[in-house]
C-alpha cells in the first residue's frame, strides 16, 4: 500500500499539546510525551511540543492533548481553568485526540471528588463519573485491551482513590486482569477519539500499542513501520512487568 | 547563650528499664549482623514504655531535621557543627528517622543535652509533640516515593498544624522553596535561609491559592494571593555563605555539590540558635567527609569507585550535578523495592540529556526502566548485572555510582560497609 510509502517529513508537524504540566505533572507523566514524540519522530514525521501552563492559553489546533496525574487540590484548579479557557473542548471539538492518566481521566468526566470527596463538574469530555473509593489502588496494574481498538495488554501501574462509573457514551478501554482499575473489573475508558486511564504517569512506555493508537487516530491512517530494533527495549521492559505481576485467575 | 542546662530529669524506672532491654536487643541484633540496631532497639522500648520518646526527649535541646532530601547529611554537619560547643550530642547518624530510631539515638546518649535527630517527612507532627524540639529545619519537599508517601501539599498541610500548635519551636527553613515556605510560616518564629532550589518541577504553584507563581531567578511571588519569598537571614551564594551582617566567606566542604552547600548554610542558621558563630561551625563541617556511606570512595580491582545515593527526581538532579565530568564513566542503579517505592514511574521527571557522549552503565533490579527512559533522551548505555560487572566493563581508573535506596545497599554491601 502506497500510504505508508509518503515522506512524512514533507507533512506538516504533529502537535503534541502537554496540558498544564505545572499543575497535573506528578508521576513521570512527561514520559507519556517523549514516547509519543520519540515513535513519531522514527517513523519520519516531524513533531511539535508544546508545554501549556496553567497560566497561558491552551490551543485549539493540536492534533494529540496529553493530560497527566496531580493532587486533589490541583486537579480542581486545573478543571476550572480548562474549563474557563475552553481551548481543551473547543479541540476536541474539532477532532484532536485526547490522552488523559488518573487525575486528568477524572476530569474529563461529568463529575468527580473534590479533595474533601464531595462532587465537583468536570470537563464533561468523556461520559464517566468519578468518586472517592474507600480505599487507595497502588501498584501494577495489567488488563486486557477492549478487542475492537486491536491493542496489546496493558501493563502498568497504578495509584489512586478513585471508582469510575461509566455512561452509555464511553466504552471500557480494558478489563482488569490484575489491580483496581475503574473498581468494576474495568480500566479505563475512551469514546471516540478521547481515551483515558488510571495506568498514571508514563503509561505508554510499557504500552507501545496503545502509543501507537493515539498516533493513528491522529494521522488519520495506518502508521508507518518502525525501524527494526527501534522498541526492542521497550518490549523487554513490557515483558518483564508482565513476568512479574500475578494473575489472580 | 542558652547552651547551659538544667540537669536531666532522671527517668522513671519503667522507662530505664525500657531503655535498658531496647539497648541489648540493639546490641544482639548489631551482633547478629542485622545493621546498626537502631530501629528494633527503639521498637522494644516503646512497646514497653510507649511514652518513651518523650521522656528521653524531656530537658534537652533538641533539633528535628527533615525534608525530601538532604536529611541524613544535614543532620550529620549539624552535629558537627553543633560540637563546637564542647557538649555532648544524641543523633541518629544511620538515618533511623521515625519514632523507634529517634528513641534509639536518645536512649543511647542518655546524658547528652543536645540532640540532633533526622526525622521522616510524614512523622513531623507527632514528633515535634512528643520531643518539643528547640529548632526544626525545614530542608525541602518535592514528590518522592508515591506509591506510599503521603502527597506533598497535603504533607505542607500537617506540618503548619504542627508548627500553630508548637509556638516555642525556631524553624530554620529554605526561603527558596515556596511549598516549605507556605509550611514554614506557620511557625511563632523563622530563620529564612537563601538555600536555593534546584528542582522546580513542585513548586511552579501558589501552595497558598495554587495560581501560577511568578519565578525570577530564586526568587518567587504569587500574583493572585501575595505570597511571596521571605526576606533571608543566610544565603548560599556561589559556594559562599552570606552571613547575617552580609559578610561572605567560602564553605570549602569536603562533601561535593551544590545541594550540601545549601545544607550547609542551612547548618549555619542553626548553628547560630546554640550560639556557635559560622567560622567555629565550618571549622568542624569541613571535617565531615562521608555520611552513612554517601560519597565514599572505595577501591575496586584498580578502580577507583565513589558511591552516591538518591532516591528521587529531585535528588537525581542534584547528584548528576555533582558527578565528575566525563570521561569518567557512571554506574546508574535502580531498584523499585518497598524502601524504594514500587514505583518507577520518578525516572521519566528527570532530565539525563547530560549524560549523552559519556560512557554510562545500567544496573539495578529495575535496570529494564532506566534503559527506555535513557533511550528515549538519547543516551547510549551498557546493561550490567553487578558493581564488577559494571567495573569491568568501565575499565577505567574511576567509576561514579548513583544508585537509589536499596541498590546503594547492595552495592555497598558488596563493597564492604566502608564508611
Amino acid at each position: 500500500m502506497s500510504d505508508g510509502e509518503h515522506n512524512m517529513s514533507s507533512w506538516r508537524p504533529l502537535r503534541l499539546v502537554w496540558i498544564y504540566p505545572d499543575l497535573l505533572s506528578t508521576y513521570g507523566d512527561r514520559g507519556n510525551l517523549l514516547v509519543l514524540e520519540r515513535r513519531a519522530r522514527l517513523r519520519g514525521m516531524p513533531v511539535e511540543v508544546a508545554q501549556v501552563n496553567s497560566d497561558q492559553r491552551v490551543p485549539v489546533d493540536g492534533d494529540i492533548y496529553l493530560m497527566g496525574g496531580g493532587e486533589d487540590l490541583p486537579q480542581v484548579l486545573a478543571t476550572r481553568r480548562l474549563a474557563s479557557d475552553g481551548g481543551l473542548p473547543e479541540a476536541v471539538r474539532r477532532g484532536a485526540v485526547l490522552f488523559a492518566v488518573c487525575a486528568g481521566y477524572q476530569i474529563l468526566g461529568r463529575e468527580f471528588g473534590g479533595a474533601e470527596g464531595q462532587p465537583l463538574p468536570g470537563l464533561g469530555l468523556l461520559d464517566i463519573s468519578s468518586s472517592r473509593g474507600e480505599r487507595r489502588g497502588v501498584g501494577e496494574i495489567l488488563a486486557d485491551v477492549d478487542p475492537a481498538l486491536g491493542v496489546p495488554q496493558l501493563t502498568g501501574f497504578e495509584n489512586h482513590q478513585g471508582v469510575t462509573h461509566l455512561g452509555p457514551g464511553a466504552r471500557p478501554l480494558a478489563r482488569v486482569l490484575a489491580g483496581v482499575g475503574n473498581g468494576n473489573g474495568t480500566e479505563g475508558a475512551y469514546a471516540g477519539r478521547v481515551l483515558g486511564t488510571y495506568l498514571h504517569g508514563p503509561a505508554l512506555v510499557r504500552n507501545p500499542g496503545l502509543a501507537d493508537l493515539l498516533l493513528t487516530w491522529a494521522l488519520g491512517q495506518q502508521l508507518p513501520t518502525l525501524p527494526s530494533n527501534a522498541e526492542e527495549l521497550a518490549l523487554r521492559l513490557r515483558d518483564e512487568r508482565l513476568a512479574a505481576v500475578p494473575v489472580s485467575q | 547563650m542558652d547552651t547551659s542546662l538544667p540537669a536531666r530529669p532522671r527517668l522513671p524506672i519503667r522507662a530505664r528499664f525500657a531503655t535498658t532491654v531496647g539497648g541489648a536487643a540493639a546490641t544482639v541484633s548489631r551482633l547478629a549482623g542485622k545493621g546498626d540496631g537502631s530501629v528494633i532497639g527503639g521498637i522494644i522500648g516503646l512497646r514497653l514504655e510507649p511514652d518513651l520518646l518523650s521522656l528521653l526527649a524531656a530537658g534537652r535541646q533538641v533539633v528535628l531535621v527533615t525534608g525530601t532530601n538532604g536529611k541524613t547529611t544535614t543532620t550529620r554537619l549539624i552535629s558537627a557543627a553543633l560540637s563546637a560547643t564542647g557538649q555532648k550530642i544524641a543523633s541518629n547518624v544511620y538515618g533511623a528517622n521515625m519514632e523507634a530510631g529517634l528513641t534509639s539515638a536518645l536512649s543511647r546518649n542518655p546524658d547528652a543535652p543536645l540532640a540532633v535527630l533526622e526525622t521522616d517527612e510524614k512523622y513531623i507532627p507527632a514528633m515535634i509533640k512528643a520531643t518539643q524540639p528547640k529548632v526544626l529545619v525545614l530542608l525541602n519537599l518535592s514528590r518522592d516515593q508515591m506509591d506510599r508517601a503521603a502527597e506533598i501539599w497535603m504533607l505542607a498541610r500537617r506540618w503548619r498544624e504542627a508548627l500553630a500548635a508548637s509556638p516555642g519551636t525556631l524553624v530554620v527553613a529554605n526561603a527558596d522553596d515556596p511549598l516549605v515556605t507556605w509550611a514554614a510560616s506557620a511557625a511563632g518564629s523563622v530563620t529564612w535561609v537563601a538555600a536555593g532550589q534546584r528542582w522546580r518541577e513542585d513548586s511552579w504553584c501558589c501552595p497558598n491559592c495554587g495560581s501560577h507563581l511568578v519565578r525570577d531567578g530564586d526568587d518567587w511571588d504569587c500574583r493572585e494571593c501575595g505570597n511571596r519569598r521571605p526576606p533571608v537571614r543566610w544565603t548560599l551564594s556561589d559556594g559562599q555563605v552570606i552571613d547575617p551582617a552580609g559578610r561572605a566567606q567560602p564553605l570549602d566542604l569536603a562533601l561535593p555539590g551544590r545541594a550540601n552547600a545549601s545544607n550547609a548554610v542551612v547548618t549555619l542558621a542553626v548553628a547560630e540558635a546554640f550560639g556557635v558563630d559560622a567560622s567555629s561551625a565550618l571549622g568542624q563541617m569541613r571535617g565531615v567527609t562521608s555520611v552513612a556511606g554517601r560519597y565514599t570512595q572505595v577501591q575496586r580491582r584498580g578502580t577507583e569507585i565513589r558511591l552516591l545515593l538518591a532516591k528521587n527526581p529531585a535528588g537525581w538532579l542534584e547528584a548528576l550535578d555533582v558527578m565528575v565530568p566525563a570521561p569518567v564513566p557512571v554506574l546508574l542503579a535502580v531498584n523499585a523495592q518497598t524502601p524504594d517505592g514500587r514505583d518507577t514511574s520518578w525516572l521519566w521527571d528527570v532530565d539525563y540529556r547530560r549524560l549523552r557522549g559519556r560512557p554510562v552503565l545500567v544496573g539495578g533490579e529495575r535496570r529494564m526502566d532506566l534503559a527506555v527512559r535513557l533511550e528515549a533522551d538519547d543516551v547510549e548505555f551498557h546493561l550490567v548485572d553487578s558493581i564488577d560487572h559494571a567495573v569491568d566493563v568501565a575499565r577505567s581508573p574511576r567509576l561514579e555510582v548513583l544508585a537509589n535506596y536499596t541498590a546503594f545497599q547492595q552495592y555497598r554491601a558488596v563493597l564492604g560497609r566502608a564508611e
